[in-house]
């Protein structure tokens, strides 16, 4: 593959003919922009606005200009801080496990092996798994306490069985996430390391490197850019898990699997306090941009048009 | 010799971490030809006399396609629309980029890290207030706007891959913009924008946090759909198994032909 986004030196053209088609460009880009634009700002705005006020959906006609009190109230919510810890334990586990693991099996599928391609096939399946499948699938068939596999197995062994989504909610949730999003990791990294420059490895292997030396001095400084970009793709889907609880625990036991993006839908949606959900997520808006901010770095840095 | 048993156990090594990640899906698909005794049996059926059962009554509730049919829709829909928008978009910075191009092209992408949760309200508000609630159409719209930076981002970087020659030729012979994007761009350009399509019909298949939140029964697609299932007198584990093979059969198989387009679509071109 060559690369995509580098440019090549480009053929000159006569710069007043360029300039006359410049012109006739900006039609041609404002639809995109526009339609980005309105998606960007007007619920922005709007999410501001509402923040700033009492508004409850179940009683609208009660609708003030209430200052900050809406962020006062979340930010003296348990439930919120409870949430973002949730949210904070959520993205730190999935992240460590998908990219650990992921670049151990990147190596592993580097390797050249019988049925490698329909291996590799395999083993990246779960990604095309729609969230809501992926959550069933695990919660009924997998972790269910009487029926599940995992609990006839264990208690088949005289062990028996755990009921995950009642003692260990947030572990499972875990699982079911790392699961989908490890193939992910496995995929991007794969393509990295095919990219390695094979006389590199070689070289490296005359002067005496062991396995690991090539790996942690040769592998692993070529993937972290990979890895940066893996991680910071990862921690924006993270940050708003939403269909593996909705479907598995519903943000239970008590608010043990209650992230930022659940809390939010349980105000808005539940309590239909548009006020409140409103600061909560402009408070979500405001943590996505930090993070964003560091992504958009990287990217920059490979866009050289 | 040494070489060989390395071979073997990477082979064994592989297939084991394949056959693990497969299995869920590997179990699903296996329950779903079961019967529903079968399906929750004790102890685990690997083998059984396999039953259509489980399809059949899928089928006959009369809602599944229409389930099935919101899910095609909405996912070709938005596709259609994020390509039409694009690709113009598209066109014209990648052959005629100025210095605001790279920062457009930044700002297009930064649109994805708005977190959903965070426009939730208004953006459920504004359906309500325009009837779109429920609705194919609001669906559509709001795919069509998630995806449309990917999409912009994916023409783009494909195009940059049609030499500039082959234009410039065209257009010496006088062709217009029109006709140039038309005969000469798009045929190049095509291969690319099939894998777009696909990329795009795939996130849209996917999508559940919008699907969930803004849809009831009409226009709630098969991701809406399973999660029906997750109220306990909806526990049927067999046909939720049918149902969900018949739900991610097609994106399935669609990932498997394209993962080498997914590594440049999910991360804009930034792994290689």
């Amino acid at each position: 593959m060559s690369s995509s986004i580098v440019v090549k030196p480009r053929h000159e053209t006569p710069r007043i003919k360029q300039r006359k088609r410049q012109v006739s460009t900006l039609p041609l880009v404002a639809p995109s922009m526009i339609a980005l634009l309105l998606w960007m700002i007007v619920p922005l705005a709007m999410t501001v606005w509402f923040a700033f006020q009492r508004y409850n959906l179940l009683n609208p006609d009660v609708r003030e200009f209430i200052g900050i009190e809406n962020f006062t109230f979340i930010l003296t919510d348990p439930g919120f801080w409870s949430s973002i810890v949730t949210t904070v334990v959520l993205v730190g586990a999935v992240l460590a496990i998908t990219i650990g693991l992921g670049t151990l099996l990147a190596v592993l599928f580097d390797q050249d092996f019988f049925g490698q391609g329909i291996a590799r096939v395999l083993a990246i399946s779960p990604f095309f798994v729609m969230p809501t499948v992926s959550a069933l699938i695990w919660k009924n068939m997998l972790m269910h306490p009487v029926n599940g596999l995992f609990a006839q197995i264990t208690t088949g062994l005289g062990l028996g069985a755990i009921d995950w989504f009642a003692d260990f909610p947030l572990l499972a949730i875990i699982i079911i996430v790392s699961w989908e999003w490890l193939p992910f990791a496995l995929l991007i990294l794969l393509t990295a390391i095919q990219s390695l420059d094979r006389e590199q490895l070689e070289a490296a292997r005359m002067d005496g490197a062991n396995p690991v030396a090539l790996f942690r001095f040769v592998m692993l400084p070529h993937l972290s850019r990979a890895i940066a970009v893996v991680a910071m793709i990862e921690t924006i889907f993270f940050l708003t898990i939403f269909a593996e609880i909705f479907v598995t625990t519903g943000g239970g036991s008590g608010l043990a699997t209650t992230n930022l993006a659940y809390y939010i839908f349980l105000k808005a949606l539940l309590e239909f306090d548009v006020g409140g959900a409103s600061a909560g997520g402009l408070i979500a808006v405001i943590i996505a941009n930090i993070v964003a901010i560091f992504l958009m770095r990287s990217v920059a840095r490979n866009l050289d048009t | 010799m040494a070489s060989n048993s390395r071979r073997w156990l990477f082979t064994l090594l592989g297939w084991l971490v394949a056959c693990i990640l497969f299995f869920p899906i590997f179990w699903m698909f296996l329950t779903s030809f079961k019967t529903e005794v079968a399906a929750v049996a004790t102890p685990p059926q690997l083998f059984f006399q396999p039953t259509l059962e489980n399809y059949v009554a899928i089928e006959a509730r009369a809602d599944y396609f229409n389930y099935a049919f919101n899910s095609v829709a909405v996912s070709l829909g938005s596709t259609i629309l994020a390509l039409l928008l694009a690709i113009p978009a598209a066109y014209a910075m990648a052959f005629f980029p100025t210095k605001r191009t790279k920062g457009t092209l930044l700002w297009m992408l930064s649109t994805k890290m708005l977190p959903p949760v965070g426009v939730l309200v208004p953006i459920y508000i504004l359906s309500r207030n325009f009837g779109l609630l429920d609705t194919r159409i609001g669906l559509i719209v709001i795919y069509t706007l998630i995806n449309l930076p990917i999409v912009v981002w994916m023409i783009y970087s494909f195009f940059k891959e049609v030499p500039k020659e082959i234009l410039e030729a065209d257009r010496m012979d006088g062709a217009t913009t029109q006709q140039e994007l038309v005969h000469v761009l798009l045929p190049l350009a095509l291969p690319g924008i099939a894998s777009t399509a696909l990329l795009a019909i795939i996130l849209s298949w996917n999508e559940a946090f919008w699907s969930l939140n803004l849809t009831t029964a009409n226009a709630a697609p098969l991701t809406a759909f399973i999660a029906s299932f997750s109220s306990p007198q909806g526990l049927f584990w067999a046909k939720l198994s049918a149902a969900s093979t018949m739900a991610i059969a097609p994106i399935l198989i669609f990932g498997w032909f394209s993962q080498r387009q997914l590594v440049r679509g999910l991360t804009f071109g930034a792994v290689k």
